[in-house]
This record gives structure tokens, C-alpha cells and sequence, in this order.
């Protein structure tokens, strides 16, 4: 007989939602966008519609600055928030590896955890036990990494 | 009398709040007993086998045709048309008969409370046909302000395509008023029931309406099933919308003649076990009765919308209580609804965060996206207290967050 849908084991919320997460969301760091950015991009969450636009300067093939603008769930702007100040100083490869070691984290893997790399990412652990957000989580990195891989857009 | 023991999900699940029935109804029994029934005694492909099982098939998809005909309060079956769903009747029409019909400088009229799938099938028909596509605004209160209705709708007008209720609102629209703009100046009137048909009689004859379309899956049928009502001369008056098997008559090496209605809009193998679930479907709730369907639904989300104005920090969206087909849509200060909605999903309450596939709405709104609570017949008071639990829940572990501080970066 297949089991009943469970609801995610207790504690998951208090994992979630850490204090670090909610500072974030209610301080979020360089929010706005950017003068004359050097490139930027906007990635939609497929589960709802909504957006994260990315804005970049660059200098040479290091980011010198990052902002980002959009008014989503607290999981995708605590990971935004953070984004933008991990971010600084380094370049794409470094911005797809780290990308890869949060999606890892984000479905759980200890190793990554435990990664001084992610820094206050970590603080995400929790969306592993509720998956249903992991888009969330991603969400402005997929805008950053979409950014640096294209030309600057003009806007018009 | 609570009827949750009708559904085996709410029954296997104790703990479950379902308040998601705007996106997808649960199944009362019936419903899977039918299905179960269907493949265990009748089924094989209908029309085609000269064996008494096919017949038995084309028994059973003809029954559920004029059981569904019936509920829909169509007194002619062969303007019944089955398909996937709401979204597929309407992208019947706006093309079978859009591309026909619409041309250059002709004009397409839906409103700002659409759902996409009432919305992007009539723009793409427009820019397609070179039409004008025109949107009626809604009234401060989110009705539709039928005095620019009016102004908008002129002999150029081809049709006029509305939902019955609104998906985000939950408000019924006033569809006789509509109708009669649309009909003046002999515009067509396309209804969107997915979420009409759930509430309020369809009663198809005596609306004046060219055509109405609903889904399956949101009365308690199966998914993939849905209906396309229409009016005999509408449907003749337009090409077939898919070619091949079961709805042609004669096939020559250069020309094809249709089928008569309502084989000539359903190519290919029709999808009679889903018809044979939705019949039961209908069954069941004419058995309680649409009326007191309705009522159940409206009480609860009365009950809902007053417990919510009492928590600080909400806002809820849509006509007055009395005006309201089981939906409730609201905000609440500070938490974001997809946030809000994981928080309540602890507590097996399960809600709608986003916009709700209305984003033309939404941004009249001026809101991204809301939490949507809607009720059926399956649920009561207790879902109620646990969704009001829930959210103060949300706002004790956002506590003191407020709106969030918008700071421009530099």
C-alpha cells in the first residue's frame, strides 16, 4: 500500500528560516541596480513568474560589483543578498563553481555544509529539507551567471 | 455532516488542510470507483471494434457525453466536445474559428481578470490576424467596469471572451450584462468556466452565450478531461481544429468532409475513460446539489475572509463576501506568500503562492503575487482555524520583519 504523503519532519521551518536568512531579507545588501552596468540579466522562477534582475561592473575578468532588484520570497533574497557580496572579486569560473557547490548544498551534501567557501550560504542548509524552494535559492544565481555569460545588454 | 469521507486522499491523510481546490479538485471515490469500473468491464477503442466490449465503450463515452450535457444544461449533446480541458477549448476556438473568422482590423475584447489561458490564445490571435486585441478594465473594487466595457465593444468586435469567476478574485463576473454588450453589436461570447463551472450552474441554453469551456479535473473528474460547450451554428461555422482519425467522413486523395458534430472537433482516440470519470464527477455533485455546493464554498470562505481581517498585516483581495465562489486571495505584511505558504505546508495546510497564471491582473493589483486559500465541499471549519494558525505562525517567525527595506545599491 503506498504511504501517505508526509508532511517535512519537525524543525524543518526553524532550519529554514534562520536568523541569518531573515536578516538578510529585511537588510538585503546592494539592492537596486546599478548605473552603467557592464552586464545584466534576469532569471524568472518557473514555479511563479518572479523575477530577480542581476546588475554587474566588472573589472577586467573580475567582478568589482554586483546588485540586485525584485521583490520575491525571503529564501531568494537572503540568497541575493548574499550573492552580491560573495561575489565581488571574482571571476566566471569561480561564480559556475561556486553555483555547483550550493546546488549541492541545497540538496543536502555535508561536505558542502562544511565548505568555508559558501561562506553565509551555509545559513541555506535548510532548503534541503524543503526542496519545494530550492528554485528559490537558485534563483539569483542562475541571473548572475546568465549576465556574465552575455555580452552587456544596452538598455535602451 | 462533513462529506471529507468521500475523498480516500483527505481520508489516508488526516493531518491535511486541503485549500487548494481552485487549482485542482480532490477525487471523491465515485469518481475512482467509475474509472476502475470502466477498465475493468468496458473498455476497449469506441466506434471502432465490431465486437460487443467496443460497443460497450461507445455505451459508456455516449452516457457520459449526455450525463455532462446535462449538467452542463445543454439540451443538444452533439455541441458537447470533449477535450484536455479549459485551456484547450479555448485554443480550439481561437484558432478553428479565429483564424477563420478574425481579420484585419477586427477587434478581440477579454478583461483584466483573465486566466493566460483566456488571455494569450486571443493576443496571439490578434497579432496573428493583424486585430486589435482590447483588455476591459476593472472598477476600484475589481469588478469589471462595464461602462468602458461598453465603449471598448463596437461592430468591429468579433468576440468577447470573459471568465465566469475569477481565478484570483473569486468574483463572478456579471455575464447576462456581457452578454447583452456583446450581443448588440453581434459580437461571439466565449465564457472561461475552470472556475465558474465548480460554483454556479453552467446552465449553457438559457445564458444566450456562443460558448463555454470548462475543466475536468477542477469538479472532482480526472485531469486531461474537459468540456467545450457550444452552439451547434458556432461549431459549424468553423473548420475542424484537429485532423484525423474518427473525425472525418470520407477521405478522397484530394479532399476531406468533416464528420457530423461533435466527432468533427475530436481527432483521434477519445480519451473515454477520463469522460466516463467526469460523468461520475458531475454525478456526485448534482447529487448534493450545485446550489448547496456553492453555499458550502461561500460560507467557509466568508469565514475565512472575517478570521483574516482580524490578523494585523493582512490584506484580502476581492468582492464582498457574499460575491464570492470559494476563493480568497490575500497578503500579509512582511512575508512573502511563497514563504508564507511553506510555513503553512508544516501544518498540512495547502495553499496557492504566486500569481496565479494572471499576471495581467496581478499587476493591476500591484502586488506580485498573493496566497490563495479556496474551499470546497470536502472542507470546514477546522481548515479554516488551521489556515489562520498558519499564518499567524508566518508572522511570529517573521516577527518585526516588516516591509523590507528597499535600498538602492549606491
Amino acid at each position: 500500500m503506498p504511504r501517505p504523503a508526509e508532511p517535512p519532519e519537525s524543525g524543518a521551518l526553524e532550519a529554514l528560516y534562520q536568523e541569518q536568512i531573515l536578516a538578510h531579507y529585511r537588510r538585503p545588501h546592494n539592492k537596486g541596480s546599478l548605473d552603467e552596468p557592464d552586464a545584466s540579466a534576469t532569471a524568472a522562477n518557473p514555479l511563479c513568474g518572479e523575477a530577480i534582475a542581476v546588475t554587474v561592473r566588472r573589472d577586467g575578468e573580475r567582478i568589482s560589483e554586483v546588485a540586485f532588484a525584485g521583490q520575491t520570497c525571503a529564501i531568494s533574497q537572503a540568497s541575493a543578498s548574499m550573492m552580491t557580496d560573495l561575489a565581488r572579486g571574482k571571476t566566471l569560473p569561480e561564480i559556475v563553481a561556486l553555483t555547483g557547490r550550493l546546488a549541492e548544498l541545497l540538496r543536502g551534501d555535508r561536505a558542502a555544509a562544511a565548505d568555508p567557501a559558501l561562506g553565509d550560504l551555509r545559513a541555506l542548509g535548510g532548503v534541503a529539507r524543503i526542496p519545494a524552494r530550492i528554485p528559490c535559492a537558485v534563483l539569483p544565481w542562475r541571473a548572475l551567471t546568465d549576465a556574465l555569460l552575455q555580452e552587456v545588454t544596452d538598455v535602451a | 455532516m462533513s462529506r471529507r469521507t468521500d475523498f480516500p486522499l483527505l481520508v489516508r491523510n488526516p493531518g491535511m488542510h486541503y485549500l487548494d481546490s481552485a487549482a485542482t479538485a480532490q477525487k471523491p471515490r465515485v469518481v475512482l470507483d467509475a474509472l476502475r469500473t470502466f477498465y475493468e468491464t468496458a473498455y476497449a477503442n469506441p466506434h471502432r471494434g465490431s465486437y460487443a466490449l467496443s460497443m460497450r465503450a461507445t455505451d459508456a463515452y455516449h452516457a457520459a457525453r449526455e450525463r455532462i450535457a446535462r449538467f452542463a444544461g445543454a439540451v443538444d449533446s452533439t455541441g458537447v466536445i470533449f477535450t484536455r480541458g479549459t485551456t484547450e477549448a479555448i485554443n480550439l476556438l481561437a484558432t478553428a474559428w479565429g483564424r477563420a473568422a478574425v481579420g484585419p482590423g477586427d477587434e478581440i475584447v477579454v478583461t483584466r481578470l483573465e486566466h493566460h489561458s483566456n488571455f494569450v490564445p486571443w493576443q496571439q490571435l490578434a497579432l496573428a490576424q493583424g486585430a486589435a486585441f482590447r483588455i476591459a478594465e476593472l472598477t476600484p473594487d475589481g469588478d469589471i467596469d462595464l461602462d468602458r466595457l461598453r465603449r471598448i465593444v463596437t461592430p468591429r468586435t468579433k468576440v468577447v471572451a470573459v471568465a465566469h469567476v475569477s481565478n484570483v478574485l473569486g468574483a463572478e463576473i456579471p455575464l447576462q450584462e456581457i452578454t447583452a454588450i456583446a450581443r448588440a453589436v453581434g459580437a461571439r461570447i466565449v465564457v472561461d468556466g475552470a472556475q465558474g463551472a465548480p460554483h454556479i450552474p453552467v446552465a449553457f441554453d438559457e445564458r444566450g452565450i456562443d460558448a463555454y469551456a470548462f475543466s475536468g479535473h477542477k469538479l472532482g473528474g480526472p485531469m486531461g478531461i474537459g468540456v467545450l460547450v457550444a452552439r451547434r451554428e458556432f461549431l459549424e461555422s468553423m473548420p475542424p481544429y484537429q485532423m484525423g482519425g474518427g473525425q472525418i467522413e470520407f477521405v478522397n486523395d484530394d479532399r476531406t468532409t468533416w464528420a457530423p458534430l461533435p466527432n468533427k472537433f475530436e481527432a483521434g482516440t477519445p480519451n473515454v475513460g477520463d469522460a466516463v470519470g467526469l460523468a461520475a464527477a458531475v454525478e456526485y455533485l448534482d447529487g448534493i446539489g450545485m446550489a448547496e455546493v456553492a453555499r458550502h464554498a461561500r460560507d467557509l470562505s466568508a469565514i475565512a475572509v472575517r478570521e483574516l481581517r482580524l490578523v494585523e498585516g493582512v490584506r484580502v483581495f476581492g468582492p464582498p463576501i457574499t460575491a464570492r465562489c470559494g476563493v480568497v486571495s490575500f497578503t500579509l505584511d512582511g512575508v512573502h506568500p511563497h514563504d508564507l505558504a511553506t510555513i503553512l505546508d508544516q501544518d498540512g495546510v495547502a495553499i496557492r503562492a504566486g500569481h496565479h497564471c494572471a499576471q495581467p491582473l496581478m499587476r493591476a493589483l500591484q502586488v506580485p503575487a498573493t496566497a490563495r486559500a479556496s474551499f470546497a465541499i470536502h472542507n470546514d471549519a477546522s481548515d479554516v482555524t488551521a489556515l489562520v494558525a498558519g499564518v499567524r505562525k508566518a508572522q511570529a517567525i517573521f516577527g518585526g520583519v516588516g516591509t523590507p527595506a528597499h535600498a538602492a545599491a549606491r
